[in-house]
């Protein structure tokens, strides 16, 4: 099917699992929550925002990180949980950026209330971090068309694997598919071009296959171009 | 060879049985026990008893041995239930010496095999006292809760904490179950066997029978509850929401099946409040079931509309996930695991109350469609989450961990 010749590496189709840790880090209130966040690892921070994708649950939840989801169904706070639900984790440079904006949103919702917001005790915020188990599912495509026509078949974790957690990879930030497309030097750079425009925080597992899917057939790559 | 794990690739496809694979090449030969207090009954049991031979079959030496003791002991192992989950009931001396007595006649028996195992895995707080009597263990030694632990009754939760802190890691079957120790504290839910007497598919003929065996209308609508006697799942709640949903669905049947297990000396008392409760109502079938009554519910969990869990406290709820798993949208109690699986509006609907149950079981089956399609959902959504497969690839995943460290936050096989 692949008509390119090129000495470009097989882009290696991977999968994920994620085992879940308790920190034994718990907010209570929201200004534990503040306190709390403060000084857990990044990697807490992280799996709120990002790693809860691979997590039990129906697709499309009202807020895209726990700590919104904690401040509207545990707090009964929609003000809060609007404000924290709104935050866009790719616009920080890194964990500890968003971490201040975090604390910040927090620190400016405890200063506007007349008390302190509890939870219920047994709704406590629990901060939880994870390990992510990666497996070589063995297969091994050769072009960009390929990968296009590979793309509806893939798994929702490899799809996080790919496209959320290759971001912790690259130096620059990049999904794996942008950096395996960069290979093949500006040939694809308007597929790479579309595939950056894809909103990786906003956008649910199970649609992220149809957005790439997307982008190749706007692109015309692969699919029926 | 390998026909027990491929026979879980129709039901799961090929790449969950490719990552168990990849997972157990770091784990081949190591030797790995279970202990647990129940052969038959009751969750733990179920799960191991597919676990071990899958496990085995993955190339590690896995046993599972089970520890026995007297009255006293089950009295008091039951007291450490109640009171984990929440009971403030002080456990009276001679009982903990009794259990403590328990487990070290136990560890005369286990001692070698558990002292020379690379991974040994201790359910529960019954066993839990095994560690501190294999000085000389070399092993990892994972202690695997499955109880909700979520505002334990402190004096007791501090004996079980001291014997529990030197275990090099724990499971719990959610987050807030997590308690204060000083190793790691993995989260992995438990989970069903799709191949198991319980949960394969019956034809329905097989389920008309268990329907005549009980004298069931398979023209009414049928509610069930299938749970232990035991408080802590409220079938007396269970018998009130029926008779408030009975009010506006005259023809409503229900049926609490009730399993036994060796290890719980309440189920007769609570059995009788139950029968007491359920007067001379010819529609309320009560079903005390032997252990290994599999295949009746399996049938009868085909046979009900809705399956309820109205449980007060509750670890995991594997009768949830059992329902789910024949397509059925489950009314639970707001507690514990019931939480990660009825997801409101999506596989059923979270209770507070018997008039909650009630309102529910009344609007569902008013509305078919929604009935069947939250089924449906609930299906898929157990194949996703809570089938024994991704139980198994997590344990694998933390003995792994475990192995060889946890340092990146990554583990790359392959």
């Amino acid at each position: 099917m692949s008509k390119i010749k090129t000495e470009v590496k097989p882009f290696a189709v991977t999968d994920c699992a994620m085992l879940s840790i308790a920190t034994g880090v718990s907010a209570q209130n929201l200004r534990e929550l503040s306190d709390r966040l403060g000084e857990v690892a990044e990697s807490s921070i992280y799996y709120h925002f990002w790693g809860m994708r691979l997590r039990p649950r129906f697709e499309e939840p009202v807020y895209n990180n726990d700590f919104a989801h904690w401040a509207q169904e545990s707090l009964h706070d929609r003000r809060l949980a609007e404000r924290l639900g709104v935050i866009d984790p790719p616009s920080f440079n890194d964990m500890s950026e968003l971490r201040a904006e975090l604390i910040d949103v927090i620190e400016e919702r405890l200063e506007e209330s007349e008390y302190v917001p509890w939870a219920k005790p047994d709704e406590g915020f629990r901060f939880i971090r994870s390990i992510l188990v990666v497996f070589d599912t063995g297969l091994r495509i050769k072009s960009p068309e390929d990968l296009c026509d590979l793309l509806p078949k893939l798994s929702r974790s490899s799809l996080y694997y790919h496209f959320i957690d290759a971001r912790r990879r690259h130096p620059e930030g990049e999904d794996d598919f942008r950096a395996w497309l960069a290979g093949f030097g500006e040939r694809y750079d308007g597929l790479r071009a579309e595939i950056a425009n894809i909103d990786p925080y906003f956008s649910s597992l199970s649609s992220l296959g149809q957005l790439l899917i997307g982008c190749f057939e706007f692109a015309g790559v692969g699919g029926e171009a | 060879m390998n026909g027990l794990l491929d026979s879980y690739m129709d039901i799961t496809g090929k790449a969950t049985i490719d990552h168990l694979r990849q997972l157990s090449k770091d784990l081949e030969g190591k030797t790995v026990v279970h202990v647990n207090s129940t052969r038959v009954g009751g969750g733990v049991a179920e799960i191991l008893d597919k676990m071990i031979p899958l496990q085995q079959e993955l190339g590690l030496n896995v046993s599972w041995e089970v520890i026995t003791g007297d009255a006293a002991f089950y009295e008091c192992t039951k007291g450490f239930h109640n009171a984990l989950q929440g009971t403030p009931i002080d456990i009276p001396d001679n009982l903990i010496r009794a259990y403590e007595a328990t487990n070290a006649e136990n560890a005369k028996r286990l001692r070698d095999q558990l002292e020379a195992a690379d991974f040994v895995f201790i359910h529960d707080p019954q066993p839990a006292r095994l560690l501190e009597l294999c000085p000389n263990r070399k092993g990892k030694w994972v202690w695997r809760c499955h109880i909700d632990l979520s505002r334990p009754y402190r004096r007791v939760w501090k004996y079980i904490q001291s014997l529990v802190r030197d275990y090099d890691a724990s499971i719990f079957s959610l987050a807030a179950f997590a308690r204060s120790l000083p190793h790691t504290q993995y989260l992995i839910p438990p989970s069903i066997d799709p191949l198991s007497e319980k949960n394969r598919e019956l034809d329905p003929g097989e389920v008309q029978a268990v329907r005549d065996e009980f004298g069931l209308d398979p023209e009414r609508p049928l509610i069930l509850q299938v749970s232990r006697f035991d408080r802590f799942k409220d079938p007396l709640g269970v018998i009130q929401a029926y008779r408030l949903a009975r009010e506006f669905v005259p023809r409503l049947q229900l049926v609490l099946a009730g399993g036994g297990a060796s290890d719980d000396p309440e189920g007769e008392a609570v059995l009788s409040e139950v029968q007491m409760a359920s007067g001379d109502d010819p529609d309320i079938h009560i079903l005390l079931l032997p252990a290994d009554a599999h295949h009746t519910i399996n049938a009868l969990q085909r046979a009900a509309d809705i399956i309820l869990q109205k449980s007060l406290k509750e670890g995991f709820g594997l009768t949830v996930t059992e329902g789910l798993w024949k397509g059925k949208p489950v009314i639970g109690g707001n507690t514990g695991g019931i939480r990660m699986q009825v997801i409101d509006h999506h596989t059923g609907y979270l209770v507070d109350t018997p008039e909650g149950a009630a309102l529910w079981i009344r609007y569902l089956l008013n509305n078919r469609v929604l009935l069947e399609s939250m089924g449906s959902k609930g299906r898929e959504f157990v194949r996703e989450n809570f089938l024994i497969t991704r139980h198994l690839r997590d344990y694998l995943s933390l003995m792994v961990t475990l192995l060889r460290g946890e340092d990146s936050g990554r583990i790359e096989l392959g």
